[in-house]
């Protein structure tokens, strides 16, 4: 084979590839591909170039792109290549353009052309190369010009462009539903193909179908049943098997596909249960295979309408999953309880210490799929612990996309199963001390509101201890580093709020933190401003109790640096402290009564205090106001949100927006609109300029919070009466929102789950103790079977696991033995579909043509695509030694495996067969022929240095 | 639905990269290939074989990659595949390769491309599962090997030498 010798390919191509593979840095690399680039310019314009130098030239371009550079100067010549008559050369060139073009290249125009052409050849390797580009490079506007082809190729003599066709078609359903709605019965006449091959393939498309639309396949059913159990009783061609398994991914995708028709429906479901139970029975599960297929048979029996039975066998595979050594099979186990206790939510309890122990495993992968399935199973008597441990995964972790999932998670298990307030400020907390740059800042809100109404009763005493708690809390946190903005802007609302209360806390104290705080984030100025409100606010009670309030320096010292701010929202703040600090005790309170932020503020909507204003300006002849709606010119300028919206989402109306500043109005409502501020507003500060925008986001919830923004509030009010009609609607919500009442529990039955998950954590140098607690504070504390298990399992666990190991396997795979032996099977195949006549199936079912002809052929075929009939039976031989070779580490023993049980290895080189025979598992790497190909490498000028010796070991060694 | 077919070596430098549905820029493909390779990096021995790929590639992706001496063979696929098949997928890419090549190592992967390919084009046809037996993946390889071969012959023979007309 030219592949082999020499690898085909100019010294040139070697010497590329080699000095790329001993590049040092990336910048060496990209300098040699640069370099390369260069050439290859040059080279593919000269005129002239042999064909095979420009496949070698296309070729390096290939490899170029694949390195990270852009190669698009050549893509032109990949495209001429197609055009080309030599096999070898249009198949390059097909490579290069599905590689190198998106269906939406320019360049695809010129292909088209070539692809119709090519669908049309005699050779159907042509005809191959053609449909594999189709997949990739045809889009909704060029779908038309191939699809008449494309549909013809369904009848084609070879069953692999059949098998192709069937795909393409596939992917033009995907890309464009609309074009193929008529042709989608093709895809049910192709599941009667003659080639079972074929039939296979026609599931792809009609999975996606299915999932569209199940009411019109419903009448499949009893024909996807006995596809599957035909093939499942091993009535296709061995050349279908893939390790002793019957056409796996058939199986798969009909189960696939059983799982979307059974769901919710009975009568099918019940036409499934036959064939399902059968599965559970027969199919091996020592194989990798044998297991993918048996995880797909639990997807569907979850899936359908449930049957105690089958659910049953679904749970026992899942426990023998999750009781495996191997990753792999806990991942697919944790996987399989997800799905079952949707419908049984018990049958996690038996599997608690394993699941413990996969959240506990170093695998990343399955601690997350474990978190999952707790997340899904999260009920309010385990919330503590689940939300505990996903806490702690996600402090662990950097992948911030993964984080972010996993705070909003935490926060939506707290919101919707807190057992208390107090845990809920606890775990909010928490998750906005690791994640808060994460977390949405409606999040805070919630906090925020949460803390200011307490628990929804009447229940003064506990509303305060729980403000205090908090704000003991926060004191703690409060000097850490890297707090994230949103949780800081939470503290200093809360300490503001609530901080001096309860008279532990000395006003000038807080104000010292706060100030730290705001110095400690001078780039912060949404934090800085919070701050300053929380000053202003503890000065203001300060003020109103009657005490005298002394600035520290520091203090001062913020507030003349604020004043003189670029923020005008900062300067405002700290003008606004400063004027409050000249007011007496009385305006003071009024301002800034004490623990108001749940008052609801009055907005006069209707300005009736303006009405004196107005009478005056009327007498004075003013024209009267006309209320939007009767102006004209106006009708779909609503509200400027509205506006916004539709502008955004069509140009077609954007003129519209050019009538807003009504040319005959303003002069009549603008004088009315700074005015009322200046009358109404008594405080001095409030000359602060509203126009302009404001870039500070939390302002509503400073809204609810201060009656300082009392006026504000007011304001806004005025400018909805002249302006938007619906704007006042933002302005009061938050006090009329409440909090998801979590009120069944009261504190202390709190306080006694803390202790004890206290207690559960101090325990930790004894493990399996403290693996005991968690399931059971996981999966029910209070079920003594669930204590007896967890002994049980315990006692399982510290006796050495090999002890327990086999027995457990023995008991449950009794059966399997006996269904067990393959090889016998293998040779008994012609006697079975000898006797193939269908039982049961339906006399209108399509696949009974299907059926007549797998009946028959298999010999046939076996002896056609088996190198030949001595090498069948040597396999035999060679599959029962495999046999007897244990289960053990399957997953390393599946190269052996197939290379022991495929004949034509064998026959081809003798010594990789013996070998894998020999070392029953593994096929080392040989010495001959890594020596061969060393030699080769030398000849050809790649020499393996130190550096990259590694590309000549073996992969499958 | 296989979104893609990644091979590259234990130094995070690709060998084969193959997107079936989003076409992707050489530079998003090069970055994705770092990010990947960083992850499998991190990954112990002895774990599974499978990775959330929501990150990478987006919503409700998984990859299974395998370790074969120096390459790493990488599918990513979406909900609608079964991630122990997939395992079983990359086995048969393997193990297609190792009989093409008698004991495959990197080399041959890289000196290969259109072989490789070719190969690939066999088992995954437009993000499905086309064929997974060994033997039947050989065979249409094979197939498509010698017809290229005498399809260069009778075309180059006059252009490049006289001699290869003896073939």
């Amino acid at each position: 084979m030219g592949s082999q010798g020499g690898w085909g390919q100019s010294k040139e191509f070697l010497d590329l590839i080699k000095s790329i593979g001993e590049a040092r840095s990336k910048a060496e690399e990209d300098r040699i591909v640069l370099q390369e680039i260069e050439t290859l310019k040059k080279r593919i314009t000269e005129p002239d170039v042999p064909k095979r130098k420009m496949k070698e030239y296309i070729i390096r371009l290939v490899y170029v792109e694949m390195l990270g550079h852009d190669a698009s100067f050549g893509y032109i010549h990949a495209v001429k290549m197609t055009h080309d008559d030599a096999l070898l050369l249009k198949r390059t060139g097909y490579l290069a353009v599905t590689l190198f073009l998106n269906e939406d290249h320019d360049l695809i125009i010129l292909i088209v052309n070539t692809i119709q052409k090519d669908l049309k050849s005699d050779n159907y390797l042509v005809v191959c190369a053609a449909l594999n580009a189709v997949c990739k490079l045809i889009n909704e506007e060029t779908i038309p010009a191939v699809l008449p082809q494309v549909v013809e190729l369904l009848g084609h003599q070879k069953e692999s462009v059949r098998k192709k066709a069937i795909m393409a078609l596939h992917r033009f359903y995907q890309k464009a539903p609309s074009l193929i709605t008529h042709l989608v019965s093709n895809f049910r006449k192709r599941l009667c193909d003659d080639d079972p091959g074929v039939m296979g393939a026609s599931l792809c498309p009609l999975f996606d179908l299915v999932t569209e639309d199940v009411s019109s396949y419903k009448d499949l059913v009893i024909s996807f049943v006995s596809i599957l159990k035909q093939v499942s009783e091993r009535r296709l061609p061995k050349t279908y098997d893939y390790h002793h398994m019957p056409a796996p991914f058939i199986q798969i995708r009909l189960l696939k596909i059983l799982a979307l028709l059974g769901a919710g429906n009975k009568q099918a479901s019940d036409n499934m249960h036959t064939v399902l139970g059968d599965m559970f029975r027969k199919c091996e599960s020592t194989s990798n295979i044998g297991n993918a297929i048996l995880y797909e048979c639990i997807c569907t029996v979850s899936s359908i309408y449930p049957n105690a039975k089958l659910l049953e066998a679904a749970a026992d595979v899942t426990s023998r999953f999750l009781k495996s050594e191997i990753h792999n099979l806990k991942y697919m186990g944790i996987d399989a309880l997800s799905r079952l206790i949707k419908i049984n939510p018990d049958i996690a309890e038996e599997h608690q210490l394993a699941v413990i122990d996969c959240l506990e495993d170093p695998d990343d992968t399955l601690k997350r799929k474990t978190l999952d399935l707790l997340y899904k199973m999260t009920k309010s008597s385990n919330v503590e612990v689940i939300v505990d441990r996903m806490i702690d995964y996600m402090i662990s972790i950097n992948d911030t996309h993964y984080k972010t999932e996993i705070a909003s998670r935490c926060v939506e298990l707290a919101e919707q199963f807190a057992p208390s307030n107090q845990w809920f400020i606890q775990t909010i907390n928490k998750v906005f001390e690791h994640a808060g740059d994460l977390v949405n800042v409606k999040v805070a809100h919630n906090l925020i509101r949460l803390i200011a109404e307490g628990f929804g009763e009447d229940d003064e005493g506990a509303d305060n201890q729980l403000r205090s708690s908090a704000v003991d809390s926060y004191l703690r946190i409060i000097g850490e580093p890297k707090l994230p903005s949103v949780f800081l802007q939470v503290i200093c609302w809360v300490l503001g709020e609530y901080a001096t209360a309860d008279g532990k806390y000395s006003a000038s104290y807080i104000m010292g933190k706060l100030c730290d705080v705001a110095e400690a984030h001078s780039n912060d100025d949404t934090v800085k401003g919070y701050a300053v409100t929380a000053i202003m606010k503890i000065c203001a009670f300060e003020i109103a109790a009657g005490r005298k309030v002394e600035l520290l320096p520091e203090c001062q010292a913020l507030i003349d640096e604020l004043s003189a701010s670029h923020s005008t929202d900062l300067q405002q703040r700290a003008y606004e402290l400063q004027a409050l600090l000249g007011l007496d005790c009385h305006a003071v309170e009024c301002i800034m009564p004490s623990d108001a932020s749940c008052e609801d503020i009055e907005v006069d909507k209707n300005v009736s205090f303006l009405n004196s204003f107005v009478q005056q300006a009327l007498e004075k002849g003013a024209t009267p106001y006309i209320p939007e709606s009767e102006r004209t010119g106006s009708i779909s300028v609503t509200t400027f949100r509205n506006q916004d919206q539709t502008e955004a989402s069509s140009h077609s109306l954007r003129f519209e927006a050019y009538e807003l500043p009504k040319p005959s109005l303003p002069t009549r409502a603008a004088p009315s609109l700074p005015l009322p501020s200046s009358d109404l507003v008594p405080v001095p500060e409030s000359y602060q300029p509203y126009e302009t925008p404001q870039p500070m986001q939390p302002q509503p919830i400073t809204d609810s919070s201060s009656t300082e923004l009392g006026l504000k509030l007011k304001l806004e009010g005025v400018q909805k009466k002249w302006g938007r009609p619906s704007y006042s609607s933002q302005s009061t919500p938050s006090t009329s929102q409440t909090m998801n009442p979590k009120t069944a529990n009261g504190i202390t039955h709190s306080e006694i789950k803390e202790a004890i998950s206290y207690d559960s954590r101090k325990q930790q140098h004894e493990v399996s103790a403290e693996k005991q607690r968690l399931a059971a504070s996981l999966f029910g504390a209070s079920s003594s079977k669930s204590e007896k298990k967890t002994q049980g399992s315990k006692a399982m666990k510290s006796s050495p696991a090999r002890v327990e190991k086999p027995q457990a396997p023995t008991s449950e795979k009794a059966p399997t033995p006996v269904q067990q032996p393959p090889p016998p099977d293998l040779l008994d195949l012609g006697d079975s579909t000898q006797s193939n006549a269908p039982p049961s199936s339906a006399v209108v079912d399509p696949f009974m043509q299907l059926e007549g002809l797998l009946g028959v052929p298999p010999q046939e075929v076996s002896l056609e695509s088996n190198p030949g009939a001595s090498a069948s039976s040597q396999s035999v031989n060679l599959m029962a030694l495999y046999e007897d070779t244990p289960g053990v580490g399957q997953l390393s023993s599946f190269a052996g495996s197939f290379v022991a049980g495929n004949p034509s290895v064998q026959s081809r080189s003798p010594r990789v067969g013996s070998s894998s025979v020999g070392s029953t598992a593994k096929k080392g790497p040989s010495p001959q022929d890594s020596l061969e190909k060393d030699a080769v490498a030398r000849q050809v000028g790649v020499t393996p240095s130190g550096l990259n010796p590694n590309l000549f070991r073996d992969l499958l060694g | 639905m296989i979104e893609a077919v990644l091979v590259m070596n234990t130094q995070g430098k690709p060998r084969l990269t193959k997107f079936y549905h989003h076409h992707m820029t050489a530079e998003k493909q090069q970055e994705m290939i770092r990010e990947i390779y960083g992850v499998l990096c991190s990954r112990a021995e002895n774990v599974s074989n499978f990775i959330e790929a929501d990150a990478i590639f987006g919503p409700n992706t998984r990859l299974v990659y395998k370790h074969y001496a120096t390459l790493y063979f990488v599918f990513v696929f979406d909900t609608t595949e079964n991630e122990l098949a997939m395992l079983d997928l990359i086995q048969v890419f393997v193990e297609t390769l190792d009989k093409c090549f008698k004991n495959v190592c990197e080399l041959d992967v890289v000196f290969n491309f259109g072989k490789i390919h070719t190969i690939l084009d066999e088992i995954i046809f437009g993000g499905q599962v086309l064929e997974t037996n060994c033997i039947e993946v050989m065979k249409s390889v094979d197939e498509i090997m010698k017809l290229e071969r005498s399809s260069n012959t009778i075309l180059l023979a006059p252009i490049v030498t006289s001699g290869r007309n003896s073939r």
